[in-house]
């Protein structure tokens, strides 16, 4: 487990001139390698994430390697927009990485992250997303300990890009992977579906009628952690983000030669995304989660781990939704509301709403 | 009361489901054809199929706006999209149509062209206010539902007094579309003979039921106009069943939260003040319809996309073996055309049928392919 070094000021800073956060804006010699940017790093980014490493000041950050396997991952976020009710794109791309790595079962350890800034976003916007990203961080007990700056000419960006890498342990015994899943077993849901996407569709310039939904933007390693605690031969976790639920289950049926049956009915999602998806011609399937994961389980465990995960803030609303099931052709199937059997497929495209 | 999953119920699916089977005489096979694409959709994606009786046949009909457009207009839509200083603004589902050549509107945007998605035609307007150096062209389609909103934004166009807003008008008509329907069927040796229709919903909220009554008693076909949720399809269906057991030819209304005899008076004015019946259109499927189609009256003439830009003269080149035309006319069914989850899918469609999930090959591949016992 990395320590969060919490001594103020004990990175050195460079003299000069403070960043005017309140009317300032990001330029072209905040990424040019100069003064500027040293002091961009130093005023706002060492200063958030303030850490050991960071304090080094070097290009790369030294750490011990422990015992177990080691996991890594890395997510790119481009959100638009930048704030949305419930999160923003920093907590954002702090949680999506941290998830990916839980989803091996690991406990998350450090992060890296790049940031892509155009020219002109105001410094209060990105003291804003930095802030947030380290208060995600420091809650997640994570480290950021490395990281770059560009800036690209104004038009050239949408405000930030973020990429974040991610690095954490999998703890001896645990084995999770996507091929796993076996004709019988249960898959389980933590929680509603489609917040997200509909949080970030409804807060786009033309469609701000749905204020009540908020992004479930959270980090699941700990919910992960109780789960694999109760529950050590769990076959497989992924949260279900770009693409929702569908597309996860879809990518599971492949790699594990299998078939799902999943009932419509036991789906917890909230009236107002349900709402919300009629009136945008959505499928709530095919939107994106970034605080939910779907988990497989063998049967006779999925009591045990939904108690868990009900005990779980993150994951009270959890439900046994369907099983795994034998199906040459990889189909994911479904059984809807009104007692049809239907498919559930691969999402084609972008989803793009229908005209009537 | 949620006015959603009340329409959803399958304790209620059911009992609808039994009494559908029960009333279905064994000895006859009833072929009803769901008009509307967005019937099409919700037959599939609730499973009805697999609910209703072996003798009772689901046939997709040609109502779907973004199928029947034939590809002449949407090369003109990429022409319009493709000249300099234009934002072409279209409903979501046209994006990704394939016009001559597989070349849709999302390739034209990615190669530069200013296509933008809207909800609405009057998101449509909003732009056109925010960008006044720009000429804002708004790519309209649709049957009888999305009509009204285009004639009322030209209106407001012209009350805003803005200059730089104009409407490329591709709006159909459903009544005389199902007349034009019937009529090659009826001549066609090869059709296969319809007992009945389920009708538009949204679009009959603004045209009204009696608006099909001539062409359900001409052809002697009952019609049911249905809502758009899964309880409202197999309500229909009961009803139809009924209607064609007892020989009775009505046009009743399963929908009726929504939808009156009358229309909606105000839309109808709305549609008459602004446009007016073209000659003759092109559609997807059923060919060339005399009076199918309106545009822009000519007082309205500079709202008029194409009077207002010279546009090319296009005759859209359809792919060989694309069956599109047959399945918009029930006489195919996706899974009978050589291209169908082979060639043609919903990454790359190769006909309109694919593309919207209201036409029927992309309902059929989207949810109907894995009947596969499991």
């Amino acid at each position: 487990m990395s320590t969060v070094i919490d001594t103020p000021n004990r990175i050195k800073k460079l003299s000069g001139p403070k960043l005017n956060i309140k009317h300032g804006c990001v330029e072209l010699s905040h990424g040019s390698g100069g003064r500027a940017m040293a002091q961009l790093i130093d005023q706002l980014f060492f200063t958030a994430f303030d850490n050991e490493w960071l304090a080094q000041k070097n290009d790369q950050a030294c750490f011990p390697i422990t015992a177990g396997r080691m996991v890594m991952t890395t997510d790119a976020h481009v959100v638009s927009p930048l704030f949305f009710p419930g999160g923003d794109i920093g907590s954002l791309a702090v949680h999506g990485t941290i998830n990916d790595i839980a989803m091996a079962g690991a406990t998350p350890m450090y992060l890296s992250v790049s940031f892509i800034l155009e020219e002109g976003l105001p410094l209060s916007d990105l003291q804003r997303i930095v802030t947030s990203m380290a208060n995600a961080a420091r809650l997640a007990n994570v480290s950021i300990i490395t990281g770059d700056t560009k800036v690209v000419e104004r038009g050239k960006g949408d405000g930030v890009f973020i990429t974040t890498t991610g690095i954490g342990v999998i703890p001896n015994g645990i084995s999770i992977s996507g091929d796993k899943a076996c004709p019988g077993d249960h898959v389980i849901v933590s929680g509603h579906i489609g917040d997200h996407g509909v949080a970030i569709m409804s807060s786009r310039n033309n469609l701000q009628f749905f204020t009540t939904i908020e992004s479930d933007t959270a980090a699941l390693h700990d919910l992960v952690h109780h789960m694999i605690t109760a529950v050590p031969t769990i076959h497989c976790l992924r949260d279900p983000t770009r693409g929702g639920m569908a597309t996860t289950l879809n990518e599971w049926a492949l790699q594990s030669q299998v078939g799902f049956m999943i009932d419509e009915r036991q789906i917890p999602i909230r009236t107002e995304v349900n709402g919300a998806c009629e009136l945008l011609g959505l499928d709530a399937m095919y939107v994106a989660n970034e605080g939910k994961l779907l988990a497989i389980v063998s049967p006779e465990d999925s009591a045990t781990l939904l108690t868990t995960m009900r005990a779980h803030p993150l994951g009270q609303d959890a439900a046994i939704i369907g099983e795994v099931v034998h199906d040459p052709h990889c189909f994911v199937q479904l059984k809807t509301k009104t007692g049809g059997i239907r498919m559930m497929d691969w999402l084609a495209g972008e989803q793009l709403p229908r005209i009537c | 009361m949620e006015y959603i999953e009340e329409f959803r119920n399958g304790d209620v699916a059911q009992t609808l489901a039994q009494a559908i089977t029960s009333s279905a005489r064994l000895e006859k096979h009833y072929r009803l054809m769901e008009f509307c694409g967005g019937h099409t959709h919700t037959i599939h994606r609730y499973g009805l199929p697999s609910l209703l009786p072996s003798n009772v046949e689901m046939i997709h009909g040609p109502g779907c706006p973004v199928c029947v457009l034939p590809m002449g207009r949407i090369d003109k839509a990429i022409a319009l999209a493709n000249l300099p200083n234009i934002i072409l603004c279209s409903y979501g589902d046209m994006l990704r149509v394939p016009g001559s050549n597989q070349y849709s509107l999302q390739q034209a945007k990615a190669r530069g062209a200013d296509v933008r998605m809207v909800y609405s035609v009057d998101d449509a307007l909003t732009i056109a206010r925010l960008n006044p150096q720009k000429e804002v062209v708004f790519f309209a389609i649709g049957f009888e539902t999305t009509t009204p909103p285009t004639a009322y934004a030209i209106k407001q166009a012209r009350a805003l007094q803005l200059t730089n807003f104009s409407v490329f008008c591709n709006h159909v008509l459903t009544p005389v579309a199902m007349d034009s329907l019937l009529q090659t069927q009826h001549s066609d040796a090869n059709a296969v003979n319809l007992d009945g229709f389920v009708g538009p919903a949204h679009v009959s909220i603004v045209i009204g039921s009696q608006a099909y009554e001539a062409v359900s008693q001409k052809y002697q076909k009952p019609i049911v106009i249905s809502g758009f949720e899964p309880l409202d399809v197999l309500h229909s269906i009961l009803m139809l069943i009924e209607q064609i057991n007892q020989h009775r030819c009505e046009v009743e209304i399963q929908y009726t939260r929504a939808v009156t005899r009358e229309g909606s008076l105000l839309s109808q004015s709305l549609m008459v003040d602004v446009l007016e019946l073209r000659e003759s259109f092109e559609w997807r499927g059923l060919g060339s319809i005399p009076n199918s189609a309106l545009q822009i009256k000519h007082e309205y003439a500079e709202f008029d996309a194409e009077k207002r830009f010279a546009l090319p003269d296009t005759i859209g080149v359809e792919h060989k073996q694309c069956d599109c035309g047959a399945i918009l006319r029930g006489l195919k069914k996706p899974m009978d055309c050589k291209l169908f989850a082979k060639v043609c899918t919903p990454e790359n469609p190769l006909g309109s049928c694919m593309v919207s999930s209201e036409g029927a090959c992309a309902a059929v591949y989207a949810y109907g392919r894995g009947s596969v016992p499991v």
